[in-house]
């Protein structure tokens, strides 16, 4: 697969022919061919990313210094007011900033154990059934998942069924605590799968080799196992938290819109007020903050799994 | 109903017929179903590919083979769109929207698709300034009869004495109250927002939506509900702040949390109104005696219509008293046209909640197209969704 072992056969089957000039040429079309294949190959992604990510990105950037026209929507301009407008969204920022690292730590609290169990305990002949029942969930709509959570917390649901018991008048809809359980839901089999996967390369005899030496099994999760899963961890902590740099499903059905994050404020500014130039600036300040929190991630990721490289995603 | 509905998106058929059938019973928003879906987005998209196919025109009699339109969720009855499509053969595509604002989006970025929309009175006049929807031509509409139009919900659909669109149905936003939970009996703004910081605590919903809920804040203090003076503002911004705390939840998706029993109280729109109280007969509707809002629902062609003969021919059609009754029976608004009123069920043309009191529809007011497009109050609502 490697560059080195295609280019080692592409010498030898070269050298084959003859060592003349014609061989040579040969070899560079061959090295032309590849390049060309290559690029083939590349285009379609390249493309993709050009068209959807790339131009919308810079169309995003130019909509952010331009004005927001009488009627709603974008008049060009040169401004950054925009930008200097964004503590008006502070509040959505700071909820955002709240909610991120929390919902991903509770991710991580409710997925590490499933993931460990999975990669470790786990008989063999179940763990590919338990992988799948972890994914199919994701295989139905976010949205239809979370209205359902909806009628679960309402007051058909879980409260009606307490009602039996005596305890009346129980909310569980619209409060923190139904967010908290919704992003989890969502978002826990991005934090099991990672989890899995670093634990499942685990090299069994370290494990040994630690007890052999005489660590406690509490010694040897924390120092060995939990240590080498650390670019898991960090993998599925990033990608939750990420995602919920962008959230607004979840709070607003299970949060009942009381609290405000920044997804919330771009789905006003632009569907409601549409004040695009506002909410591009948003919209590019939210991608900068995510890129930081991604750098900062790999960073500690890097530093705590002993300077091993990590690739977040 | 559509086609366009479920394609290019990521949930299965059987999932959406649900979700749509939940609609049908008029259980959620049009702002909140689309914006949570994006299906604003995928129809106007759809609607665009066929956008690519424009009909060719030979003349009025050609009116092609299908068309599209732009309305809200729940406000038709499907059955007029099959027999419109068994008396011309042309199939229409209904797109349903969350917002005017979106609606307004769509248009002003162009290839929209339509052929004809629904938008509300006030964003009339913004679409005739910006020119993206055409002068009605009435010798199409013979079946529209403007001296059967009750004048009051019809004006702001005439610009400059030139007809840019002709109503669909009239409504008003007031409030829904389950009697059950609070007995109290409530006839003003002043108790709705009073009972939601005391009795009401943690069972009180407001709209979404800057327009009425900045508006019905202001008719505490008896201001003008499209106000946009800064210290009338500044009252409305400080209730509403006070408020926050106590409420269920800010949203217009509102009938699934009444009908559940999760909220009490909530700002309520006529049809919505009309539909939880026949289903839950402890449910009232109530207009605030300050005031509030009363709005219309008009019909018009986008200029830049794909196939504007067949919108001209469902809207003609859509105009005949003998459809339209059933499309008031359908969604439960009340009508503009008299001679669609003398079809109507005594039992509807006697529901109050339909067709209140002339005392209580005095002092409502239309929404204005400046309330609407005014920064500062969307400054304020985000302002009071982040507190």
């Amino acid at each position: 697969m490697s560059q080195g072992t295609n280019s080692g056969q592409v010498l030898t089957a070269g050298g084959q022919r003859s060592a003349g000039a014609e061989a040579a040429f040969s070899m560079r079309g061959r090295f032309l061919r590849k390049n060309l294949l290559t690029a083939l190959l590349l285009a379609p992604a390249t493309l993709w990313l050009v068209v959807f990510l790339v131009l919308p990105f810079v169309a995003i950037a130019v909509f952010s210094v331009g004005e927001r026209a009488p009627e709603g929507g974008y008049q060009a301009a040169f401004t950054f007011a925009q930008y200097a407008n964004l503590p008006a969204r502070a509040t959505a920022f700071w909820n955002t900033m709240m909610l991120a690292p929390v919902g991903a730590l509770a991710c991580l609290l409710v997925g590490y154990p499933v993931a460990y169990y999975l990669a470790l305990r786990a008989p063999q002949r179940w763990r590919l059934i338990l992988l799948a029942l972890i994914v199919i969930p994701f295989w139905t709509s976010l949205l239809m998942r979370t209205y359902a959570w909806m009628y679960i917390l309402g007051g058909r649901g879980i409260p009606a069924l307490l009602a039996y018991i005596g305890i009346e008048d129980l909310r569980l809809i619209n409060t923190p605590g139904a967010v908290l359980l919704g992003i989890v839901y969502g978002y826990l089999p991005l934090m099991i799968l990672p989890i899995y996967v670093s634990l499942e390369r685990l090299d069994r005899r370290l494990l040994e080799a630690s007890a052999d030496l005489g660590a406690t099994p509490l010694s040897t999760f924390l120092g060995v196992t939990l240590r080498l899963s650390l670019p898991g961890v960090m993998t599925g902590f990033s990608l939750v938290m990420i995602l919920l740099l962008g959230e607004y499903l979840i709070p607003t059905l299970l949060g009942g819109g009381k609290v405000f994050f920044i997804g919330n404020a771009l789905v006003d500014l632009f569907l409601q007020s549409r004040n695009w130039p506002f909410g591009s600036a948003i919209a590019i300040t939210l991608v900068l903050v995510s890129v930081v929190v991604l750098i900062i991630a790999n960073r500690i990721s890097t530093r705590l799994s002993g300077a091993r490289r990590v690739d977040l995603i | 109903m559509s086609k366009s509905y479920r394609d290019g998106l990521p949930i299965s058929p059987e999932k959406f017929v649900d979700q749509l059938m939940r609609l049908k019973r008029g259980s959620i928003s049009r702002r909140d179903f689309l914006g949570l879906t994006g299906l604003g987005v995928a129809t106007a998209v759809m609607a665009r590919e066929l956008g690519i196919m424009p009909t060719p025109a030979f003349g009025a009699e050609n009116l092609g083979d299908r068309m599209s339109i732009a309305t809200w969720p729940n406000y038709h009855d499907p059955q007029t769109f099959e027999n419109f499509k068994a008396e011309t053969g042309v199939a229409v595509e209904v797109n349903v929207f969350g917002s005017n604002e979106e609606m307004l989006a769509k248009l002003q970025a162009g290839g929209s698709g339509w052929s004809l929309f629904v938008p509300t009175n006030y964003t009339i006049s913004t679409y005739k300034k910006l020119g993206i929807i055409e002068p009605l031509d009435m010798a199409k509409l013979g079946n529209f009869d403007g001296s059967k139009e009750d004048a009051r919900f019809t004006a702001e659909g005439t610009i400059d004495g030139t007809i840019y669109a002709v109503p669909k149905n009239w409504g008003t936003t007031g409030f829904a109250v389950n009697t059950k939970k609070l007995a109290k009996p409530m006839s003003s703004w002043k108790e709705f927002w009073d009972t939601a910081m005391a009795e009401g605590d943690g069972r009180t919903m407001v709209h979404d939506y800057q327009l009425t809920t900045i508006g019905n804040a202001l008719k505490y203090h008896g201001y003008s509900f499209n106000s946009l003076k800064q210290d009338e503002l500044a009252k409305a911004e400080e209730l509403l702040l006070k408020v926050k705390p106590h409420l269920f939840a800010v949203s217009s998706d509102y009938q699934p949390s009444m009908r559940s029993g999760d909220a009490w109280m909530t700002m309520c729109w006529t049809n919505d109104g009309a539909q939880l109280h026949r289903d839950i007969p402890e449910i009232a509707y109530v207009l605030g005696k300050e005031g509030g809002e009363i709005w219309t629902d008009f019909y018009a062609i986008p200029k830049d219509a794909p196939n504007k003969p067949a919108g001209y021919a469902l809207l003609n059609y859509l105009m005949n008293p003998k459809v339209a009754v059933k499309e008031h029976l359908a969604n439960g608004a009340p009508s503009t046209d008299a001679r669609v009123n003398a079809l109507l069920p005594k039992e509807v043309l006697e529901n109050p909640i339909l067709y209140p009191a002339a005392e209580l529809l005095k002092p409502l007011e239309f929404g204005a197209a400046a309330t609407l497009t005014d920064p500062g109050r969307a400054e304020l609502m985000a302002r009071f969704k982040a507190a």
